[in-house]
């Protein structure tokens, strides 16, 4: 589990972790504002079942598409499943265009901040809980 | 060089607004290009308050990504805040021409743990008040090692105190992740920040607090606070800024002004000099300019109605004790307050709960009790009194336990027929 380079948020991070936890996953969190390069070479020392990422600041959209592309463009990489989720644009709103793009550019699911936590378990193939809303968290917070 | 005599500008506006009986207001601000920003600013000018301006800087900035912030404009992306260091001094300078002055100071909001390149923009452009610490915008914000955050940090300070008008530095000490953080350890760290930035020279400064999950609670934090401030930094020009509830925040319009507005009671309750307020939108996403002027029109009205008011008795759960003792043991821990903190750190004597920094022990932790007070679960290596108790109120924590912690106020707000205390 990884942010993107420009976003320190923590709280959706630390939630996701004890709910994957909680539904038989076993996390490896790599934190916030989390370079390129980092969660490359990370990917590729530990080779994940998969790849999610949280990133609530609003960059999400422009961050996670330069982030795909990288790890699609890699060799090894190329097939591991991931999945990015959180606050993605700063318009609040779902951003039909910029959402098909992700996925046109390789990410196998997205999650807007109101998605369904069972759909995003049931994509990573893990045991579904009650409904219940992602973490919601504030986009700007200095 | 002769020592800066006096406040500076930003603090006088302060003081001054302070012995007119007035709450300053200041809003979170920042947009991509100089026409929005400055349209912002202009805004926040006119509302009928005492304002404070502010230039919000974007994440690019943030963490010194000047080369992504610049592709982003030149593309005409939405960026989150204002980029300072891609547009540079003159522009910056130009943007602030006939906005900022003596009626109307201007503070530079950021988030950065290494803020060198910011700073030098900033002062380029004459700009003469920012914020944050070596703490608190390195272990929240970045995974920039804490020591080198101190060695930035006291650079920065010492470039700001080279300069002959006295630069205003706030320490954002007083958030800490936003919530769950136990009161005592945010008004530490803010000290402790405000003592760094004295040790490098600095002279005015203001120390944090933020709105937390009882407004009694509260009450006696900030006044421990000050006290503290009196205390340890009382030969400098300091006053206290409160933050409006920075987690989760409330989703419906009168949830969130609900919010905003015991911020603002609160602050007027227990003297604080200086608002930064949250927005009825806050919960889904960056406000705009309109959105901003109704924040601080509203803030600003609600202090007014409780400044009449009876000042209210002090209750003391010991949050004054805790304080005063993590802030003295962490001055036994190093030569200087910079060393101190890197250690105190190392040791696990401070420690965030929750902050996943690789500098954080992230072993203490904290919980909202039935009253609604953000108390301790497990204070860990932290050294206050009566620490080996307190552990014991510690639980496994679940993603829907810390979920509930974390939305308390957005379900009280937004809700506040429902329940009262909710877990």
């Amino acid at each position: 589990m990884t942010s993107v380079s420009s976003d320190s948020h923590m709280w959706n991070l630390v939630f996701l972790q004890l709910l994957l936890e909680e539904n038989g996953g076993n996390v490896i969190n790599l934190g916030a504002c989390t370079p390129d390069e980092l969660v490359m070479s990370e990917c590729l020392r530990i080779r994940p079942d998969a790849l999610v990422i949280s990133t609530v600041n609003g960059h999400g959209h422009i961050d996670g598409l330069r982030l795909i592309r990288k790890i699609r463009g890699h060799s090894v990489l190329a097939s591991m499943k991931v999945v990015i989720g959180g606050k993605l644009g700063v318009h609040g709103s779902r951003q039909a265009g910029s959402r098909a793009e992700l996925v046109a550019n390789g990410l196998d699911a997205v999650f807007e901040a109101d998605a369904d936590l069972g759909r995003f378990l049931d994509c990573l193939g893990l045991g579904t809980p009650a409904p219940q809303r992602v973490a919601p968290t504030e986009i700007r917070s200095t | 060089m002769a020592p800066p005599t006096g406040p500076g500008r930003f603090t006088r506006f302060v003081r001054r607004a302070s012995s007119e009986g007035k709450l300053v207001v200041q809003p979170r601000m920042g947009f991509g290009t100089v026409e929005q920003m400055r349209a912002g600013l202009d805004a926040v000018r006119t509302v009928d308050a005492a304002t404070v301006g502010t230039i919000t800087v974007d994440s690019y900035t943030r963490v010194n990504d000047h080369a992504s912030a610049l592709l982003a404009l030149e593309k005409g992306a939405d960026l989150n805040g204002f980029p300072l260091v891609a547009h540079g001094a003159a522009v910056t300078r130009e943007l602030l021409a006939g906005i900022a002055g003596d009626d109307f100071p201007v503070q530079v909001r950021h988030g950065s743990a290494l803020p060198g390149a910011l700073f030098e923009g900033l002062v380029a452009a004459g700009i003469d008040a920012t914020e944050g610490g070596p703490v608190s915008y390195c272990l929240p914000y970045s995974r920039v090692p804490l020591a080198q955050a101190v060695d930035a940090w006291a650079e920065c300070c010492e470039m700001l105190a080279g300069i002959s008008e006295p630069v205003h530095l706030e320490s954002f000490g007083g958030c800490m992740l936003g919530q769950l953080c136990p009161p005592s350890l945010l008004i530490s760290l803010s000290i402790l920040e405000g003592l760094f930035f004295r040790e490098h020279g600095l002279r005015d400064i203001s120390v944090s607090y933020a709105q937390q999950t009882n407004q009694q609670q509260d009450i006696e934090a900030i006044h421990a606070l000050r006290g503290l401030a009196k205390e340890w930094l009382g030969d400098t020009d300091w006053h206290a800024v409160l933050y409006t509830y920075m987690g989760v925040y409330p989703r419906t319009r009168q949830g969130a002004y609900g919010l905003l507005e015991e911020s603002a009671r609160l602050a007027a309750r227990s003297g604080t000099e200086r608002l930064i307020v949250k927005t009825a939108v806050e919960a889904s996403r960056i406000p705009s300019i309109t959105e901003n002027v109704d924040a601080l029109e509203r803030a600003a009205r609600a202090a007014e109605r409780e400044a009449v008011a009876e000042p209210a008795g002090i209750p003391d759960s010991g949050i004054y004790e805790e304080a005063q003792a993590i802030i003295t043991h962490t001055l036994t821990l190093g030569s200087d307050v910079g060393k101190a903190l890197v250690r105190a750190f190392a040791l696990g004597h401070l420690d965030i709960p929750f902050c996943l920094h690789q500098d954080n022990a992230n072993r203490c932790r904290a919980r909202i009790d039935d009253r609604g007070r953000l108390t301790w679960a497990d204070p860990a290596g932290v050294p206050i009194p009566r620490a080996r108790d307190l552990a014991r109120n510690r639980q496994r924590l679940t993603a829907r336990g810390l979920i509930d912690m974390l939305s308390y106020n957005e379900r009280r707000y937004d809700h506040p027929s429902r329940t009262s205390h909710p877990r």
